[in-house]
């Protein structure tokens, strides 16, 4: 990893940072209602949509997103605007017109299939695009991203079980992100696992722990994932270890948690750049500030355009032909 | 003439041929035994899945988001209700991904009762499925509907949920489907696996065996949201659908030999969206209605109906608009006792024509 990338992780983690703080300043305000997103998780998310290769259609990954996947859509090239328009509930919005969720992505351009609330649905659906995959060849491989509670589900199990047909081995890359909880219940009162990855082994399917608060370390495990899955075209699970820094959701306040108790991969990151006298501190600062005054500014904007209304209800029910 | 399992294989290798479809699967879909009731027999993309209803819709929507075009099977309607959020999920994502993925997906699964199918193999699905918007929803009771509306299914950009009546998956119809044989004998020979002594020889019977599929077939569709008219009648419309369709015809030909009364029915065909001009024009013409099915009676589709019957055709009505439907009761039991009494029977048909027929407007 060259100084120029690990620069330019450490700028598009700030960016994914500062459009999620703005969103939970969003939700304690008028200007949104409910906030859930991917602070803490920046270090991982951010390699993942960099080693993407993005486009439509089957010669590019597929994404199945769960919804603290911000940083990795920011990594993809998403104007944090878009992310701020679902979150103001705009028309504009263009995942989902002001209809869903903030941090619920749809973009079909990017083969971003839409993120949804039913928790690890998104792995009984992630075998029908990699299968398409596999049908069609070439090194596009699906992506599909949950937490560690939803690993409960039996969803969970049936992604596991379709990703490794005899003959029919999917290029399908599972990443679970374990930040240790589900909402306020603690991974170790319901999961008798010590590690999740362990019930993906029993499916046969390579698999890999990696501490998630690590920018190099996520990076090369998931260059190596990537490379597995587009080469083999076979499963392969990865198991990131992350923080989660504003809790759950704004549902339990969406306050930041106590110092010291969860590590900041972000700062981690900084402070490794600065140790490496790769950036100066004033780099982070001047950066950050930038930012946090950009999603300021863009809000300002995004608050003058319409909304949606009562006749917009009725669009998209149903494809024409 | 073609059964309805022989309609829907005939379709669904027309699909595969020249409309893209790319998959059609579920539990024992594929060789050797081609589906439990044979509907995907001989056909070149279809593949045994996991014996597992929420991996099989789920991949069905990865296959569509993917730009293919599945046609799944849940092997039965008993077995689908382990689906449902996934179902919904299928049904919004046009709609909440403001049209950028629509899901070209058919699912197909047979329902109701009539083959002493116990508590599991004789449910109905219709009141729920369409409780869940974004589908459309067909239930063919004539094997050349299930050709027609198979078509319009596999060429339908949206979900589409194909169910089709249990105890009608083996009779002939009537109609020659377009490029079918005449002759039933040959056609059987030309499209169904040859039998084998047990389930474990049939592989190797099987193996070896290829269709030989009928070159005339054509992309002949029935419309989805178009009902027909089964028994042009004066006195009274019985709104119905699936196997009911053929139970109200037996009591249309008893009430007109016993009473004089002359009966309509109407077959839906679609249940959504459904043909509420056919429909109403059929009730404005009669002034009598019955609505008629055989799921359980509370939060029944043909409450639905009654309700927008009454809403629409209110002051043409006659006589009070009823629902005959299932019994209210947890499932259909095994013995024919049980299940006579919790599925309208062609007398309790007859019982209601003659009520409303009877009433004094």
């Amino acid at each position: 990893m060259d100084n120029a990338l690990k620069v330019k992780i450490l700028d598009l983690m700030i960016e994914a940072r500062c459009m999620e703080e703005r969103m939970v300043k969003m939700s304690k305000s008028t200007d949104g209602f409910f906030w859930l997103g991917g602070i803490g998780e920046e270090a991982f998310n951010v390699p993942l949509g960099l080693l993407a290769k993005k486009g439509h259609g089957l010669d590019y990954d597929f994404f199945h997103f769960h919804y603290r996947n911000g940083p990795t859509m920011i990594a993809l090239g998403m104007d944090p605007a878009d992310e701020l328009r679902q979150m103001h509930n705009r028309i504009t919005d263009p995942f989902s017109g002001g209809r869903n969720f903030c941090n619920h992505y749809v973009r079909k351009e990017w083969n971003v299939v839409p993120v949804t609330s039913t928790i690890q649905t998104q792995c009984s659906v992630a075998p029908g695009t990699a299968r398409a995959q596999k049908r069609h060849g070439g090194d596009g491989v699906t992506i599909v991203t949950f937490g560690d509670a939803g690993t409960a589900e039996g969803d969970f199990h049936v992604g596991l079980n379709w990703a490794t047909l005899p003959g029919w081995e999917l290029p399908l890359l599972f990443i679970c992100t374990n930040n240790a909880y589900g909402i306020s219940t603690p991974y170790d009162e319901v999961h008798g696992q010590e590690h999740i990855a362990n019930i993906a082994a029993g499916y046969g399917m390579k698999t890999k722990l990696v501490n998630g608060n690590d920018v190099e370390a996520s990076y090369a495990a998931l260059e190596e994932a990537y490379n597995y899955c587009r080469t083999e075209r076979k499963p392969y699970f990865l198991e990131a270890f992350v923080s989660r820094l504003h809790g759950h959701s704004s549902s339990s306040g969406a306050n930041r948690v106590p110092e010291g108790s969860e590590e900041d991969p972000l700062f981690k990151w900084r402070d490794k750049l600065i140790e490496q006298k790769i950036i100066e501190a004033e780099h982070f600062d001047k950066v950050y500030n930038e930012q946090t005054q950009r999603m300021k500014d863009l809000l300002a904007e995004i608050r003058k355009e319409p909304a949606p209304t009562a006749a917009d209800v009725f669009t998209h029910i149903y494809a024409e032909a | 003439m073609a059964t309805m399992a022989q309609a829907i294989r005939m379709a669904l290798h027309y699909g595969e041929e020249h409309l893209g479809v790319t998959d059609v699967f579920g539990e024992d879909v594929g060789p050797p035994l081609g589906g439990v009731f044979t509907a995907s027999q001989g056909l070149k993309t279809a593949w045994n899945s996991p014996l597992d209803e929420r991996g099989i819709i789920g991949t069905a929507i990865g296959l569509a988001l993917a730009g293919e075009r599945p046609v799944a099977e849940i092997q039965f309607g008993d077995y689908i209700f382990n689906t449902i959020d996934l179902l919904k999920l299928a049904g919004n994502s046009c709609w909440s991904s403001m049209g950028q993925y629509n899901l070209p997906m058919v699912v197909m699964t047979i329902v109701g009762a009539g083959i002493h199918g116990s508590i599991y193999h004789s449910h109905s699905f219709e009141s729920i499925a369409t409780h869940i918007p974004g589908w459309k929803i067909v239930l063919p009771c004539r094997p050349i509907d299930a050709y027609g509306l198979m078509i319009s299914a596999i060429k339908e950009p949206n979900p589409v949920l194909f169910l089709y009546p249990k105890a009608l998956i083996r009779v002939k119809g009537k109609d020659l489907i377009p490029g079918e044989p005449e002759n039933e004998r040959e056609l059987k020979k030309m499209i169904d696996a040859p039998p084998g002594p047990t389930l474990y020889d049939i592989i190797e019977t099987r193996k070896p065996w290829r269709p030989q599929w009928p070159e005339g077939l054509t992309d002949y569709q029935v419309p989805i949201g178009k009902a027909r008219i089964h028994r042009e009648g004066k006195d009274l419309s019985i709104i119905t659908y699936a196997r009911h369709v053929f139970m109200a015809e037996q009591a249309a030909a008893v009430v007109a030999k016993e009473d004089g009364l002359d009966v309509e029915i109407v077959d839906m065909r679609t249940l959504y969206p459904w043909d509420r001009e056919t429909v109403f024009n059929s009730i404005r013409k009669t002034g009598r209605c019955l609505v008629l099915n055989e799921d359980t009676p509370v939060c029944n589709f043909g409450e639905h109906i009654l309700r927008t019957v009454t809403d629409e055709c209110f002051y043409e009505l006659v006589a009070k608009p009823r629902l005959l439907a299932g019994a209210d009761v947890p499932g259909v039991g095994l013995h024919p006792a049980y299940e006579e009494a919790s599925v309208p029977q062609v007398n309790d048909i007859v019982a209601q024509i003659r009520g409303i027929c009877g009433e004094a407007p």
